[in-house]
């Protein structure tokens, strides 16, 4: 009798799972907003830390409050640390977040999911002041339709503790090497897209990989990528996803070297007492992120995003940020609004050829995005798995 | 002279209670209701979810859920050498805490069930307790600061040129913080299952010429065996399903680690399927427990 009852039971399971079917397709078909009217009172974003600062930060650093007094959007902003996290907050909740702030490695992602909706550019005016070298990029567009608007471009640098490591470094070999005086306080941002990181370092080493895209890699590529990290392991002393771990991590000399956003190192030089640490490029170049804003598909404040969307890429906003996070500002007017007149020079805003070797985050596909048709390349769940294994 | 007994009219309340005070049954199951729903549809129906969840898998294109019956994430779990790796370091971890509790928790027990006078019993009891009214996190940032490489425990080691164990890939910092963060959940039923002793069985022992070390090892052990096993349960699957710490203390991955992993990527399933592990190991250690007597001593 309990036998059969524990069948019955496990019948009725199985049915149900198998009731539960396929998961639905999304992307209806879309039309687009013709215009944008009053807004409706509130607004949730999705953000990179630094982006909508609204003066709890520090007092002067606020364009979110003059935002919220013009349009009467409330903004509700809430931070993540990867692209992986900003896709699995918004997976997990999507009607939560009207906007999001997207890298190139989320975008794609965003846009497949069905989970943003195309943008109008004629209703966000900056739009036209956007650097031509930012528009109409694959991971903001896709055939020929806009799903954001580009924010602004940084790279991923090389940060070290100058009263520990002396010479100062040119390149990434330091981090890379297990027999290096810094093993075991080498800290590493925390998330798969770091194999980038170990490709762009093969790219100039090992020329003969025949590297040309880090987001591209097949599988001999691949394999000796995750070598040079299995490598680097055992000598690392820090994954850090919350900048605030990473800035703990140099403030109390736990890491000495490491990759970073520029916005920690000006966080960690402006305390009191100031932590004494440097910043620069490799010259086998660096992993980066050109940023997208894009807007929810399924947002009920849809007139509000679109402010929102304007007033952030706006050239005096855009400029505030670019200076407080430490990239180049998307908005080529946001260079005359700088308060550092060289600011724009320093961070090539305009200097194309500087980006040659900086490769924006981007979702690896089987489909090798670097244009080969004669490979298989490593997609994203590749990467994942790898990142795994590595960790160990 | 016989006088009528006139009844109040009873309100709806009363007849209520009168019916119920007729059928114990009915009691019973109304009692009992609240928590076997929540017991039956929120614990067990979860756990069914996630069970399913775990039949499930991702489209690495989309990144949505597949809703399709696959057993794909369970043969990944079983033919990857990484799942197993982990699995034992986690489980090694959790029995190298569980020993340590109950060694570093037995005497302050004993002290507390057999030695001390009521009043410094009641204030070791306070003092036991007090760590548990800290947040998690508090406890587990305050020891990162301690680990850490200007923290307190190098500044003690320093001059006998000693350092710590850090927080890089090295564990045994994390072994020092879960055995902080458990050891009242050691001390409770341990303090529990030694005040049951009678003393009179000690005497007796001593009385048939048992020193120390053979009374505990002939009375004293085998009657504290099941609040032991109590005890260890919580440091065991504590120790087992944890993440945050590990996260703050150590770079190696735990088993709680690469669930997090999983749910950030995010791939539902997979992690789902990964729960399932630590959550059969704790199966398993509850059956041993109760099998040892464990949930007489609770």
């Amino acid at each position: 009798m309990g036998k059969r009852r524990f069948l019955g039971a496990l019948g009725a399971f199985a049915l149900v799972a198998a009731a539960c079917g396929t998961g639905a397709s999304p992307s209806p078909s879309f039309n687009l907003p013709t215009s944008v009217g009053d807004g409706e009172g509130q607004l949730s974003v999705l953000a990179w830390p630094g982006y909508v600062e609204n003066g709890s930060t520090l007092p002067e650093v606020d364009w979110a409050t003059p935002f919220e007094d013009a349009t009467g959007c409330d903004l509700t902003v809430q931070v993540f640390g990867t692209s992986d996290e900003a896709f699995s907050l918004f997976s997990t909740n999507p009607e939560k977040y009207d906007v999001i702030s997207a890298s190139g490695d989320a975008s794609l992602r965003l846009v497949r999911a069905g989970y943003v909706q195309p943008v109008n550019v004629d209703l966000v005016p900056s739009y036209a002041d956007i650097f031509p070298a930012l528009k109409d990029k694959p991971y903001n567009t896709v055939d020929g339709v806009h799903y954001g608007v580009p924010h602004g471009r940084g790279s991923n640098l090389l940060m070290w503790r100058s009263d520990e490591v002396t010479p100062a470094p040119a390149t990434w070999a330091e981090m890379f090497d297990p027999d290096s005086p810094y093993a075991g306080r080498i800290s590493v941002y925390d998330a798969p897209i770091y194999i980038a990181d170990a490709a762009v370092v093969l790219m100039a080493t090992n020329p003969g990989l025949g590297i040309t895209n880090p987001y591209a890699l097949d599988e001999t590529q691949f394999a000796a990528v995750v070598d040079l990290l299995e490598r680097q392991k055992p000598a690392i002393g820090q994954y850090w996803v919350d900048y605030t771990k990473q800035m703990d991590a140099f403030r109390a000399g736990d890491a000495v070297i490491g990759t970073t956003w520029e916005v920690i190192q000006k966080l960690l030089a402006a305390e009191d007492p100031a932590v004494t640490v440097e910043i620069v490029k490799p010259s086998e170049g660096a992993t980066g992120w050109s940023d997208t804003w894009m807007i929810n598909s399924k947002t009920r404040n849809i007139n509000c995003a679109y402010k929102f969307l304007d007033h952030i890429v706006s050239p005096s906003v855009n400029a505030q940020i670019a200076e407080w996070f430490g990239e180049a500002p998307g908005n080529s007017k946001a260079c005359e609004e700088t308060a550092d007149p060289g600011h724009c020079d320093a961070y090539h805003a305009d200097d194309d050829a500087f980006w040659q070797d900086v490769w924006y985050w981007q979702t690896p596909e089987a489909e090798c995005v670097d244009g080969r048709t004669d490979a298989t390349c490593k997609n994203f769940d590749d990467w994942v798995k790898a990142w795994t294994e590595i960790k160990g | 002279m016989t006088s009528t007994v006139h009844r109040p009219n009873a309100g709806t309340a009363r007849r209520l209670a009168a019916w119920l005070d007729g059928h114990a049954r009915v009691r019973l199951g109304l009692l009992l209701a609240a928590p076997m729903s929540w017991l039956v549809l929120v614990y067990l129906g979860s756990l069914a979810l996630l069970f399913l969840n775990a039949l499930w898998s991702r489209d690495p294109f989309t990144g949505l859920v597949v809703r399709e019956l696959t057993a794909d994430n369970f043969i990944d779990i079983v033919t990857n050498p990484l799942y197993r790796n982990v699995t034992l370091r986690t489980v090694a971890m959790a029995v190298a805490v569980t020993l340590t509790c109950a060694v570093v928790a037995f005497p302050i027990a004993y002290y507390m069930a057999r030695v001390a006078s009521r009043r410094v019993r009641g204030m070791l009891t306070v003092a036991v307790l007090m760590p548990l009214w800290a947040s998690y996190l508090v406890k587990a940032y305050t020891w990162r600061q301690i680990l850490s490489n200007d923290g307190v425990l190098n500044w003690l080691l320093e001059p006998i040129g000693l350092r710590g164990p850090g927080l890089g890939d090295s564990v045994v910092g994390l072994w020092l913080v879960y055995v902080y963060l458990w050891l009242p959940y050691m001390i409770l039923p341990l303090y529990a299952g030694l005040e049951r002793i009678p003393t009179s069985l000690l005497e007796a022992s001593s009385d048939l010429g048992g020193r120390s070390w053979m009374t505990f090892r002939r009375v004293i052990f085998p009657l504290v065996v099941p609040a032991l096993v109590a005890g260890s349960i919580f440091t065991f699957s504590l120790t087992l399903g944890d993440y945050i710490a590990p996260s703050l203390i150590t770079t190696t991955q735990f088993i709680g680690n690469l669930i997090f992993l999983n749910f950030g990527v995010p791939d539902l399933p997979f992690a789902a399927a990964l729960s399932l592990v630590p959550l059969g190991i704790v199966v398993l250690y509850l059956l041993f427990a109760r099998r040892l007597g464990a949930f007489e001593a609770l």
